[in-house]
């Protein structure tokens, strides 16, 4: 019964398969079954999509103090299908300058990577489209895609404000890209797969005191993690990284241009993007569909993937709602002076882990190499600024 | 030869001839970029995945980027109204004609044609780090020297250049007139 819940979807592709055998002919038949693994991700993730808007919204407004959206449908839940239907309905504006066919494509190479990249993560046991030798390499490979599309967006609208954005974003994605590759390849080291099925696998059993046997329980996962997520929220633009778009300085950076649909697409690619890292990052670090205590492995596989996306989601939110947006000279040296040298650094811890092998030693070693270079990187940075409550000459 | 490869190929060689004929430089580097993905999918479709996603990874995340900040760096936006092909492009023609002749000539004569296809080998993602890290590993580690050099040469050049100017406005300013009355931009700021 419990293994049956947690297999219900794997066994009801291969009972739907089973059924269209006796009705297609038999050529059709892998076509039909990568259709049955597809179409789940393209339903399940915008639909996460629209619910995440809105509990995004309701999530600011609690921590800015105000109600946030509460008057579509009961508290205001239903209000992604009022912005699907205003974006669906409104005109979609190009302007007579623009590089119709470039503006036109920005937007689909830009959501198409977005859903691509689900097709390697593992959201259940034996619940992946795509299980493939080199799944993390193809994870980034599809993902930088979306680089390129960004550019297209800014440069083909014409306008100064966008094409300032889209230079933002550029540089921004491909700064933060390496301590996000980085911070994965720690893992692949110890697991010795890119394959995100090997991963996950690799981070089954629990260890005596309970705790499962994740990633992130490590000094180098732990480390590797929080690395991953500062990366994670540049690579997706989010506040306090989201000068691309930063309305108070140039507006909505590059899709200032874009109205309508492709406005919305813009925003679906963005957030897709947002749960394909967290998606990831669960893969990695936080067990994958791994129940967190033994106990509680009665809950199905899936439920704590979506349920560990959840919580990442509301951490992403929690993090917009609180912290101020950088300067782009902060960002750069940000990603160049601190995230890079301590990505290098962690490589270098879990290699030791690997070479120490089990004990208490590589867990002193390991601690006293990310912590001890921590503390030293970022007294080092601070060392020759005088940091200061800033005074106000006439607000105070 | 499949249709996956004639696709492929198409899509690739008709992204190439735009790369080369298209007039507005930008668009030229887009459909470079189009050409990459037209490459990977090929390796894809030879089962070369490690290849195939490198190429994709590099090559349009990094190279085509490249490419195109080097566009906007260095150019005006618009369009230039030369004529996009050159008078000696018969020339060219020919030039490549005899190039493609001798080189069907060469591979045709050649003893490899000859021998037989060597088993496929299973070129696994792992295998081919296996081989990185024992057999060419000094190939890696000089490769790696080289861009690291490279990388400090890009700074340093980046970096002259500013050293440069500051040294000479400096000797401009020096002889007669006092700093006091040039006192330096403001830079930097708030330092928080």
């Amino acid at each position: 019964m419990i293994n049956g819940l947690d297999q219900i979807f794997v066994t009801l592709k291969y009972w739907l398969v089973g059924q269209l055998a006796n009705v297609l002919p038999a050529s059709l038949l892998p076509l039909v079954s990568v259709l049955l693994s597809l179409v789940p991700i393209l339903v399940v993730f915008p639909a996460l999509f629209a619910i995440t808007t809105v509990l995004e919204r309701k999530g600011l407004g609690r921590i800015q103090n105000r109600y946030g959206p509460n008057r579509v449908g009961p508290f205001g839940f239903l209000q992604f299908a009022a912005d699907g239907i205003k974006a669906i309905i409104k005109e979609d504006v190009v302007p007579r300058a623009a590089d119709k066919v470039i503006h036109f494509l920005a937007p689909v190479v830009l959501v198409v990577p977005a859903f691509l990249v689900y097709s390697v993560l593992p959201v259940g046991r034996n619940m992946v489209a795509m299980d493939i030798d080199a799944g993390l390499l193809f994870f980034f490979a599809v993902g930088a895609a979306s680089e390129l599309a960004v550019f297209m967006a800014g440069w083909s609208s014409r306008n100064k404000y966008s094409l300032l954005g889209a230079m933002r974003a550029v540089a921004q994605m491909v700064s933060y890209e390496i301590p996000l590759i980085l911070s994965t390849v720690t893992v692949v080291m110890i697991v010795g797969s890119l394959s995100t099925v090997d991963i996950v696998a690799k981070q089954s059993g629990y260890h005596a005191i309970g705790l499962p046997n994740w990633f992130v329980f490590t000094p180098w996962g732990f480390a590797g993690f929080i690395l991953f997520l500062i990366s994670a929220n540049a690579e997706a633009n989010r506040s306090p990284f989201d000068m691309p778009e930063g309305e108070s300085e140039i507006i909505a950076g590059y899709f200032i241009e874009y109205s309508g649909f492709k406005f919305a697409l813009f925003f679906l690619a963005e957030y897709l993007g947002l749960f394909a890292v967290s998606g990831l990052a669960i893969t990695l670090f936080l067990g994958g569909w791994h129940a967190p205590l033994a106990a509680l492995e009665f809950i199905p596989s899936w439920v704590w993937f979506f349920a560990k996306l959840l919580g990442l989601i509301g951490l992403f939110i929690w993090t917009r709602g609180t912290l101020p947006r950088l300067r782009v000279d902060q960002l750069m040296n940000f990603a160049w002076k601190f995230m890079l040298p301590m990505a290098l650094i962690n490589l270098l811890a879990a290699a030791c882990w690997h070479l120490i092998g089990a004990g208490a030693t590589r867990w002193i070693v390991c601690t006293l190499l990310v912590v001890g270079f921590y503390v030293l990187l970022g007294r080092g940075l601070m060392a020759g600024k005088k940091l200061a409550k800033r005074v106000y000459r006439y607000a105070n | 030869m499949g249709i996956t490869f004639t696709i492929i190929a198409g899509l690739t060689i008709a992204a190439a001839v735009a790369a080369m004929t298209l007039r507005n430089l930008i668009h030229c580097a887009l459909a470079v970029a189009v050409t990459f993905a037209g490459l990977a999918a090929a390796y894809l479709q030879l089962d070369a995945q490690f290849v195939g996603f490198a190429q994709i990874l590099v090559y349009i995340g990094a190279v085509s980027i490249l490419i195109v900040f080097a566009v906007l760096l260095t150019r005006g936006g618009e369009p230039s109204q030369e004529k996009v092909f050159s008078a000696a492009s018969v020339t060219g023609i020919g030039v490549t004609l005899a190039v493609l002749g001798v080189l069907t000539w060469a591979i045709t004569k050649s003893a490899v044609i000859q021998r037989d296809l060597p088993p496929q080998p299973e070129a696994t993602v792992k295998q081919i780090g296996d081989a990185l890290m024992t057999k060419y590993v000094l190939p890696l580690e000089v490769i790696g020297l080289l861009l690291t050099a490279a990388l400090i040469g890009a700074v340093i050049i980046a970096m002259r250049d500013d050293v440069a100017a500051d040294v000479r406005r400096r000797n401009k300013n020096s002889p007669g007139a006092s700093v006091a009355e040039n006192p330096p931009p403001h830079v930097g700021g708030y330092n928080n």
